[in-house]
């Protein structure tokens, strides 16, 4: 209101130009830089220590000298992870579980999504809501029942799952699944009705419809649930610390943890360079997919 | 191609019944209209047709077959919807091949009956664009083009043109029915719109509350209303309805509209209303069309008399005129050139050979 007025002050003068509007909209600008700019170096400043630090042998990082500058760079932190064969099991463990994870995440959470968004069953609506419930209890209170259901299991049938990678694969869907399918219920709601009901008139079965329209239309929410489930699993470290303890089966964030610590002495250089190169594979996944999971995340607010 | 008949067809939500037992036959080619205001169960009826709702009660056949329990795609119908439900991660044409490809068509008839299509509906230059990129028409022909490659048993119509503005929905309207005039599909067409409805259909049904009010060509329908809620619906301006009660004077029946004024009744509707109970509380139902400005001359039948209008609505090739009678508001059409003008007096003229009687208790015709 008060810009209107202003804009009417204005007019007779003839110098729309400078009008209230714009001078609104520059403030704006100067303080969304500022408070940007803020929390750009907050999160920044961390990252930039490690990538400094990764870059340091370890007398210079143990010298009291200025610890934000590199006086004589060396990439041998890098040769050595790179080269050892612990890491490379560590990173590798990582993959197979981030992979697989979001694999099975996929395979259950779009179908529940779908059944529950469009199928209307009795209780769908209350199967919804318990789905997302579940994401809610924290995996502080999950893991030790977890823990004693697989000693149980393996009492029982002789199969160990605990201190195996794979084990990961059955826990982290936990995680994974409710919130995904969530996300997805959500997506798949904001597609109009009559979509699947063309496609059911046009003689598709309940499948082809999710598979060659719900997926289709929904993508842009099937990749962000994909990055989640993806982040979830690289960044887990409480089940993996619990769960896995033999050196060959260790993921990354805990591997890097208990073979770079030993005893009192911390390898900084090494533990730097291993936090950077873990940190990679969802920074370049993030890059690749920014685009879909912006818009998955804003969908509906465009959908015209 | 196929008939359809619906006999008893109940369908009730928990505690609401939203369709209360239609009975209704459409014939093979027939393009029927089903027309109401909004909740009387025009497209729950015209839903259960194409399967997408159950039905509680009653029989639904197309083609002679009863469909109750046939699920939609094998129903073999086709459906135009009111935001027309394009798939919008395909080209126009894969659109209109989409249910042929689920059908595992060969490829060179798709493209042969989606080329026909796009011919027939003027859209071959958009066949490899994405619905966004198209205007509202556009899209409108696309969802047709997809229900005519089908080559259905039945065109299931809902409120197609809604989303469309005034002048489109006129374009589109005589599209829909030069379509028709080609494929000859059997079509079920449900619209709130009496315009569009009379304009289209070869019979058009009168919905309300969940019931069929009446059935009929839609000249049948305009002259020939069976209730108030019809002669009131069809039409637009709407039907006036005026208090009145007829009285014998002279002899002669008349019909008395205020203390002041009541009309002879012409000869063939005298006879027709003899039987009627003499001052029981009646409607008289005149079209504004039969509401004019006096002429020198009148025929037999038309009466005049005097009028202050309340207001004037000059459209051009005629004025429509308000004016207050025993509390009801009155709509008439007079010549541009009659004089009409807001709180101004007007002679003016009602021909009782158009006119109709109905009951005020029950609304129906008489």
């Amino acid at each position: 209101m008060a810009s209107t007025v202003v804009i009417d002050k204005a007019a007779p003068t003839r110098n729309v130009k400078y009008g209230s509007m714009s001078r609104d909209r520059t403030w704006a600008l100067r303080w969304s830089y500022f408070f940007l700019t803020l929390f750009a170096i907050f999160s920044l400043v961390p990252p930039l220590y490690m990538l400094i630090t990764s870059l340091k042998t370890s007398a210079e990082i143990s010298a009291a000298t200025n610890p934000w500058w590199v006086f004589h760079p060396t990439f041998s932190n890098y040769v050595e992870l790179l080269t050892s064969n612990q890491f490379l099991t560590f990173f590798r463990n990582s993959a197979f579980v981030s992979i697989f994870v979001v694999t099975i995440t996929m395979l259950i959470s779009v179908p529940a999504a779908f059944a529950l968004a469009r199928m209307r069953f009795w209780g769908s609506a209350t199967l919804a809501t318990g789905v997302f419930l579940t994401y809610l209890v924290p995996d502080t209170l999950l893991f030790l029942p977890l823990f004693k259901m697989f000693a149980v299991f393996s009492d029982w049938t002789g199969i160990q799952l605990i201190n195996r990678w794979y084990v990961l694969l059955i826990i982290y869907p936990t995680l994974t699944v409710p919130f995904c399918t969530w996300i997805m219920i959500g997506y798949f709601a904001s597609i109009p009705k009559e979509l699947d009901e063309a496609a059911i008139i046009d003689g598709a079965s309940w499948f082809q419809t999710l598979t060659r329209i719900f997926i289709p239309v929904a993508m842009p929410g099937l990749i962000a649930a994909t990055i989640f489930a993806f982040t979830v699993s690289w960044a887990q470290y409480l089940y993996p610390l619990v769960f896995t303890t033999s050196t060959d089966q260790l993921v990354l964030p805990v591997g890097i943890i208990t073979s770079l610590i030993k005893g009192d002495v911390f390898n900084w250089g090494q533990i730097m360079t291993g936090a950077l190169l873990g940190a990679a594979p969802p920074l370049i996944i993030y890059a690749f997919l920014m685009d879909y999971y912006i818009a998955g995340l804003t969908a509906g607010a465009t959908k015209g | 191609m196929a008939d359809v008949t619906l006999r008893k067809v109940i369908k009730r939500y928990d505690e609401v019944e939203a369709v209360r037992g239609i009975d209704l036959d459409i014939a093979d080619h027939e393009f029927v209209v089903l027309v109401g205001p909004s909740g009387c169960g025009k497209s729950t009826t015209l839903r259960m047709i194409a399967g997408l709702e159950d039905i509680t009660d009653g029989d639904i056949m197309i083609g002679g077959d009863v469909v109750n329990d046939v699920p939609p795609k094998d129903r073999d119908i086709a459906m135009v919807f009111q935001n027309y439900a394009l798939y919008p991660h395909m080209t126009v044409a894969e659109n209109m091949s989409f249910g042929l490809r689920l059908k595992h068509y060969p490829k060179a008839e798709i493209k042969t009956r989606v080329d026909e299509a796009a011919r027939m509906l003027d859209i071959v230059e958009l066949v490899d664009r994405k619905p966004k990129q198209l205007s509202g028409g556009q899209r409108q022909r696309v969802a047709m083009g997809r229900a005519i490659v089908r080559n259905p048993k039945v065109f299931l119509f809902d409120e197609p043109l809604s989303n469309l503005d005034a002048k489109l929905r006129v374009q589109m309207r005589i599209e829909i029915k030069k379509v028709h005039q080609k494929v000859r599909t059997t079509t079920v067409y449900v619209t709130h719109d009496q315009v569009e409805a009379m304009t289209l259909a070869d019979r058009v049904v009168v919905m309300n509350h969940g019931r069929i009010e009446q059935i009929g060509t839609p000249n049948d329908l305009y002259h020939n209303p069976a209730t108030r809620f019809v002669a009131g619906f069809i039409g637009s301006p709407a039907m006036n309805f005026i208090p009145c009660r007829l009285e014998d004077v002279a002899g002669k029946l008349h019909i008395r509209l205020t203390d002041r004024i009541a009309f002879p009744l012409p000869a063939n509707r005298a006879v027709k209303y003899q039987g009627v109970t003499r001052n029981e509380k009646l409607l008289l139902g005149l079209r504004p069309e039969h509401i004019t400005e006096a002429k020198a001359h009148p025929e037999p039948g038309i009466e005049g008399f005097d009028a202050v209008l309340d207001v004037t609505e000059p459209m051009g090739m005629e004025t429509l005129i308000y004016f207050t009678l025993e509390g009801a508001q009155i709509c008439g059409r007079v010549n541009p050139n009659a004089g009409a003008r807001d709180g101004a007096p007007l002679r003016l003229a009602v021909d009782l050979n158009n006119m109709h009687l109905l009951n005020e208790v029950t609304g129906a015709v008489i």
